[in-house]
């Protein structure tokens, strides 16, 4: 299973608590993990992603065992470790006034 | 009637205030939505526990919340989680898709920029929600980017009105300093097909077929900050307000003027008399009083705050030009807040209540057509709107 972190303000949108696990089928990808999660939780679509581009949000990035993989393709597979459940897969909100 | 119930929408939440008829005692749940910014809640006329919601995030973009309990539980139309793979739904009740379709006539592509250069639309929130006064399942939105959009499922799914940005005028619209919003919608009671908007800063506008086709009514503004000050576009609108029984009859608040139309807009005059300042943000109707408007002098261009910190509703019992100046019960000095557009609103009972919040957190209340005011609640949020329903 895959695991996944959101933002607090998402969580609460969502009805869930910190973290997340998903099934996803490989090859396990930035685009893929995004689909299950919008899959499984439709008020997340829009938020996180464009309706219908999939384009990242302004204020969005995604991080994952340390990196930082807001820039890459939604198909580049993930590392290892989120693949197979070790680590989680984050997306969080840009740090900004409010 | 048994009593009201006041819809706040704030910088960081929304606040359901409700009282008896006497509205002297309150009961304030919230925060709803806790931390994004509520544009507007709004009660549907024709089932008053179905509440739409605008809830929105610089970083998470729009949401729409629905309520059938009047505001305990809400929802998300469609937006559920899903139990299993297929046919589940799609959680479209945030999607708001521009019409560029051939049925439009022509590509709705760009509006004006700030430079005067040409932009893209792009959806930014919704401003304004509009529940039929028939269907509580009917619902209008004006966003930013400024469009009219419609929904006839409970705000499930939405489609744009796309007959008023086709109309030929788009590409002259530009964003006021709050962006190009669409902000006033007013539904004939009378009459289904007529709808009046207004947009700044693109001024407003009517149909008279149900949103198939529209026009400019400015006819009669004057504003001194663009090119041509008579144009038939380009006036920074900012509320427009309609008594029920008379919904020939508009008063509106511009940018600079309070203005008043006769004749569903086809025609504007200035009525701002003797106002001290006529730029300001928020106007409404008394519910009994046709010729009864409010309004909220506020000092500009850039303080928006209200003159001498002394914050005075001034009204009207002759439909504009004379002017009284409200202050029991508000604060005369050292007052520095601002009341937003959509932030002021009218009951219905007997003794009309009026009612308005400021960007300082209060929600002030008058049961005696604006003598005395109090307030209901002093340290909420900035207040972003302000609606009432009167509950039997």
């Amino acid at each position: 299973m895959i695991r996944v972190v959101i933002p607090p303000s998402l969580r609460t949108l969502a009805g869930v608590g910190a973290e997340v696990t998903l099934a996803v089928d490989a090859p396990v990808t930035q685009g893929a993990v995004l689909d299950a999660l919008e899959s499984r939780y439709p008020v997340l679509r829009g938020t996180i992603r464009d309706h219908g581009t999939l384009q990242r949000r302004a204020f969005i990035r995604y991080f994952a065992c340390g990196q930082d993989l807001s820039h890459d393709p939604a198909d580049t597979p993930l590392p290892e470790p989120i693949a197979d459940g070790t680590e989680p897969f984050l997306v969080i909100g840009a740090i900004a006034g409010g | 009637m048994s009593g009201v119930r006041v819809l706040v929408g704030t910088k960081k939440g929304a606040f359901l205030l409700t009282s008896d008829g006497a509205r002297k005692k309150w009961k304030v749940s919230g925060p709803h939505f806790a931390g994004w910014e509520i544009y507007h809640l709004k009660g549907s006329p024709a089932d008053p526990d179905r509440i739409y919601a605008s809830q929105s995030s610089g970083w998470f973009g729009q949401i729409i919340q629905r309520s059938s309990d009047g505001g305990k539980t809400w929802e998300t139309p469609g937006g559920g989680m899903t139990q299993g793979p297929g046919g589940m739904p799609q959680g479209e009740s945030n999607k708001f898709v521009y019409d560029t379709s051939e049925a439009t006539g022509k590509p709705l592509t760009t509006h004006q920029w700030y430079d005067g250069t040409q932009h893209p639309w792009e959806f930014k929130r919704v401003w304004h929600l509009e529940p039929s006064p028939s269907d509580p399942d009917t619902v209008y939105a004006g966003v930013e980017d400024a469009a009219l959009f419609r929904s006839s499922d409970g705000a499930t799914t939405w489609q744009e009105v796309s007959g008023l940005r086709g109309h030929g005028t788009g590409p002259k619209w530009q964003p006021g300093a709050g962006g190009l919003c669409l902000h006033t919608i007013l539904l004939d009671p009378k009459n289904p097909r007529r709808i009046y908007i207004a947009i700044s800063a693109a001024g407003a506008f009517r149909t008279d077929d149900g949103g198939a086709t529209w026009k400019p009514i400015n006819r009669g503004l004057r504003s001194n900050y663009i090119p041509d000050p008579e144009a038939e576009i380009g006036h920074c609108v900012h509320h427009i307000a309609m008594h029920p029984a008379h919904p020939n009859r508009l008063f509106m608040q511009k940018h600079w003027d309070v203005m008043r139309s006769d004749d569903a807009g086809d025609h504007w005059h200035e009525v701002s008399g003797n106002l001290p300042t006529d730029f300001g943000f928020a106007i409404d109707v008394h519910a009994h009083e046709p010729e009864t408007i409010y309004v909220v002098p506020i000092k500009s261009d850039s303080e928006h705050y209200p003159l001498k910190g002394k914050l005075r509703v001034y009204r009207s019992r002759s439909g504009g030009e004379e002017w009284e100046a409200l202050t029991k019960g508000l604060p005369q000095r050292n007052c520095y807040v601002n009341v937003l557009r959509d932030a002021m609103a009218v009951d219905t009972l007997d003794d009309c209540g009026i009612y308005f919040g400021t960007t300082g957190g209060q929600v002030y209340v008058s049961t005696d057509a604006g003598d005395r005011w109090a307030p209901i609640v002093r340290d909420l949020p900035p207040v972003l709107s302000v609606e009432v329903q009167a509950l039997r």
